[in-house]
């Protein structure tokens, strides 16, 4: 059974340290990612929402090893540890993992046309033989919405819908199986949203793609996943299929945060739970239930104890003490 | 003038012309915004209707750039009234912050200048054309009449200064004649205070990063509502900000401008953002108002191609579709605007009219405006007939007007309840 699963995620950890001091001695740490428990099936796509600094994108660069430690946990991909993989092995799973960034300006080298961007790394992995490889890059460049001829220009001669095609192009040209999709639209018009998110669906059905959709926008996440994890503060507090996360939101912050999306009805002003405060620092995280200081039903023992993940239905986990019997 | 080419390519001697050209019509423009001493009877006007805070009429403002004329807003009409708040949306690039900075004379000079129309502001006992104001006098109306809040708030705090420093800066300029230093930093806490910064006394003396993001948004607004403005200019206000503090400011601009009995002029690329906070909507398309009315009429009634494309783009949570709508094409180049409606080459609606000149507005009730050749009294049926609209727009009509006909009858239903 386990081999449905493409990325198997169990208690994943990721500490920062905090330097500090005339010795630039470690004085604390940011704990970004705190015990993240997921599975992932193929050809399924989680969503993972949550407010800014609550270590989305974080938890995405670990599971792709783009850190030389991860400071606990596992992550299996096709049912082997990542960090066990030696420098060999880790090169072959590079084309095998990908990840689009949130910013289509800074992520392009201004200094290299956009063909030599997207095939870079093709020849360099020795993907296809030299005389495929014009017709190759052609395609994926077909696939994404690109012009063979645009192949010469550079980065600033597109537009943000254009360069965030070009990311995508860059990515699938390695013929992935997994792709982190860190905030791929969110710097982007609605109208060129769409077009990135139609894409990036129909990339999927063609070529049976996984992916991680990290976004703060809830509505992308809902059209676009089949799978929703919530994260606050480091830690993945609700988990579970889209219909059960959206249709029957458990965890105190899934309300909370569901109710603050502003919808496209003007009689439906107010009607939410606006949560007080910001998020604490992860720096410091609040003892018991990270949430308890924001949290309406807070009772004595959050502030103690932490809870821990529980299934309250077939598939669809929650941590909060609510759920405890 | 010789004739574009289509790609924008530019001979040198075009590109010399355009150049000579250009400084000729900046220098005029900028002897006539420099001079002294002007007569206020100059710049003094009439509101159209003494309800309004701002009316914009016609405005034009343009840059003149190396490469051409970019016709950033091209005659845009609408007004703000008193107490009210106006949506103001549209897709990157076609002119809302400029019409905005316009009302501020903050466009950037010299290329950039308003060239025709007016802009009318009300001082209640009297009212300015904006337009003519010359730069001393705009010194005491920004701020004290009409103020702004940016997207990025760090950008428009200074890192080096303390926030009390910044907020006391603020309140001394506008408001601070006859004050004690001890008076105004009173001032200053009392304006934190009222944006819900808890720790006032402690922030007063915070460096602008020790704030996150939400807290450094409520010292901009602070800082802006300190001198009780007629008008509030929110670019992006909570763009950059996360689902749930957007809902704290959003809540916060609502109660403050209530208090202080002032006008919103917000800028936003999010409809759901516009639904909750506005009363009237303006939908821009490259330069030009395309549709208006209020929330009620371009959320339920949306008539323009563009409004209707806009709304069926956006995936909503809980309305589950295959595919989401995305408007073909883009928007054409600034410099080299078509001489029909600007947005032909990417209607999916068109009837034989669109051939001709750029559109009229055509009223479609006292409130409700659209500029389209479909609304014409002879193809009136064929624009409300949902055969003819792209799959997903008729979708998205259907729900808007289901979830019109629930409120209605819940609005109906809890009516009921309160006669018994
Ligand atoms: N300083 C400038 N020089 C030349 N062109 C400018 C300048 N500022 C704005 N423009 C042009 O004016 C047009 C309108 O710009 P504006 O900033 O108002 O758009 P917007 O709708 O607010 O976009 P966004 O949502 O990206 O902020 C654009 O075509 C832009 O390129
Ligand atoms: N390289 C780093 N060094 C120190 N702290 C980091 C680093 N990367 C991320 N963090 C911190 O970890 C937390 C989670 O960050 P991140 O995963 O980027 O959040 P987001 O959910 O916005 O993507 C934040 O507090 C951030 O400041
Ligand atoms: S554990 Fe307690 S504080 Fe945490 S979310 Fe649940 S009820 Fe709230
Ligand atoms: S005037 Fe014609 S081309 Fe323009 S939006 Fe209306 S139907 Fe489309
Ligand atoms: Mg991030
Ligand atoms: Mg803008």
């Amino acid at each position: 059974m386990a081999d449905d699963y493409i990325l198997q995620v169990k208690d994943l950890k990721k500490y920062f340290p905090i330097k500090g001091g005339m010795l630039s001695r470690v004085v604390g740490q940011v704990k970004a990612v705190d015990g993240v428990t997921f599975n992932l099936k193929r050809g399924q796509t989680m969503g993972l929402v949550g407010e800014s600094g609550c270590g989305k994108t974080t938890t995405g660069r670990v599971i792709l090893r783009l850190y030389k430690e991860k400071t606990g946990g596992d992550v299996l991909f096709e049912g082997k540890e990542v960090y066990d993989l030696n420098a060999k092995q880790m090169r072959d799973m590079r084309t095998q993992m990908q990840i689009i960034f949130q910013d289509p300006f800074s992520s392009l080298s201004p200094r290299l046309p956009v063909g030599e961007i997207i095939g870079e790394a093709v020849r360099e992995h020795g993907l296809v033989t030299k005389a495929e490889y014009d017709d190759y890059v052609d395609k994926v460049m077909d696939d994404c919405g690109l012009q063979s001829f645009q192949k010469e220009r550079y980065p600033h001669e597109f537009s943000g819908g254009q360069r965030q095609r070009i990311c995508i192009a860059r990515a699938l040209a390695l013929n992935p199986k997994f792709v982190v999709c860190d905030e791929p639209v969110s710097a982007l018009d609605v109208s060129i949203q769409a077009q990135i998110i139609n894409l990036l669906k129909e990339l999927q059905e063609k070529r049976g793609l996984t992916y991680l959709f990290i976004s703060h926008d809830l509505s992308v996440v809902e059209h676009i996943s089949d799978m929703v994890g919530v994260m606050y503060l480091g830690n993945l507090v609700e988990y579970g299929r889209k219909e059960d996360i959206f249709d029957h939101p458990a965890h105190p912050y899934t309300k909370a945060l569901f109710s603050a999306i502003p919808v496209p009805d003007p009689s439906s002003k107010m009607k939410r739970i606006v949560l007080e405060g910001s998020i604490p620092s992860p720096a410091n995280p609040p003892s018991g239930c990270k949430f308890h200081t924001r949290c309406k039903n807070c009772m004595k023992r959050c502030m103690e104890e932490a809870p821990v993940q529980k299934e309250i239905a077939p598939g669809h986990y929650v941590v909060c003490h609510l759920y405890d019997n | 003038m010789a004739k574009k080419r289509e790609d924008g390519y530019l001979s040198g001697r075009e590109a010399r012309r355009i150049q000579k050209e250009n400084r000729r019509i900046i220098n005029e423009f900028e002897k006539k915004r420099k001079r002294k001493n002007v007569p206020e009877s100059e710049y003094l006007t009439t509101m159209h209707d003494p309800n309004n805070a701002v009316e914009f009429d016609d405005l034009h403002t343009f840059f003149f750039t190396d490469s051409g004329t970019v016709h950033s807003v091209d005659g845009v009409t609408f007004s703000v009234p008193i107490g009210k708040t106006v949506g103001v949306v549209g897709e990157s690039g076609c002119g809302k912050s400029v019409t905005s900075l316009s009302l501020m004379q903050l466009v950037q000079r010299p290329q950039g200048q308003i060239v025709s129309g007016q802009i009318r502001l009300n001082l209640g006992d009297k009212a300015y054309e904006i337009s003519k104001v010359p730069q001393e006098k705009m010194q005491s109306i920004r701020g004290n009449v009409v103020s702004m809040i940016f997207q990025e708030p760090m950008t428009s705090l200074n890192p080096v200064f303390r926030i009390g420093d910044q907020v006391d800066e603020v309140i001394a300029l506008h408001d601070g004649e006859g004050k004690t230093k001890e008076e105004i930093k009173k001032r200053t806490i009392e304006a934190l205070e009222m944006v819900g910064i808890a720790n006032s006394e402690g922030v007063y003396r915070m460096f602008p990063h020790e704030l996150s993001g939400g807290m450094r948004q409520r010292v901009m607004i602070a800082m802006s509502l300190a001198c009780s403005p007629r008008v509030i200019i929110a670019d992006e206000p909570t763009t950059a900000l996360d689902v749930t503090i957007q809902a704290q400011i959003l809540d916060l601009l609502r109660n403050l401008k209530d208090r202080i009995n002032s006008s919103i002029m917000l800028i936003t690329h999010d409809l759901g953002v516009i639904a909750e906070m506005a009363d009237y909507v303006v939908v821009m398309y490259a330069g030009r108002v395309v549709e208006q009315g209020t929330a009620e009429d371009i959320f339920y009634h949306p008539a323009h191609p563009y409004t209707m494309g806009l709304m069926a783009s956006k995936p909503v949570v809980g309305k589950h579709v295959e595919q989401l709508y995305s408007i073909p094409g883009k928007v054409p180049n600034p410099v080299n605007m078509p001489d029909y409606c600007y947005f032909r080459d990417r209607c999916e609606m068109c009837v034989k009219e669109c051939e001709g000149a750029y559109p009229g507005m055509i009223s479609l009730s006292d409130t409700h405006k659209v500029s389209c050749y479909r609304f014409l009294d002879e193809h009136r049926a064929e624009a409300e007939d949902p055969d003819r609209m792209p799959e997903a727009v008729r979708e998205m009509m259907d729900a808007m007007k289901k979830l019109h006909a629930d409120n209605a009858a819940h609005a109906a239903g809890s009516d009921a309840e309160r006669e018994v």
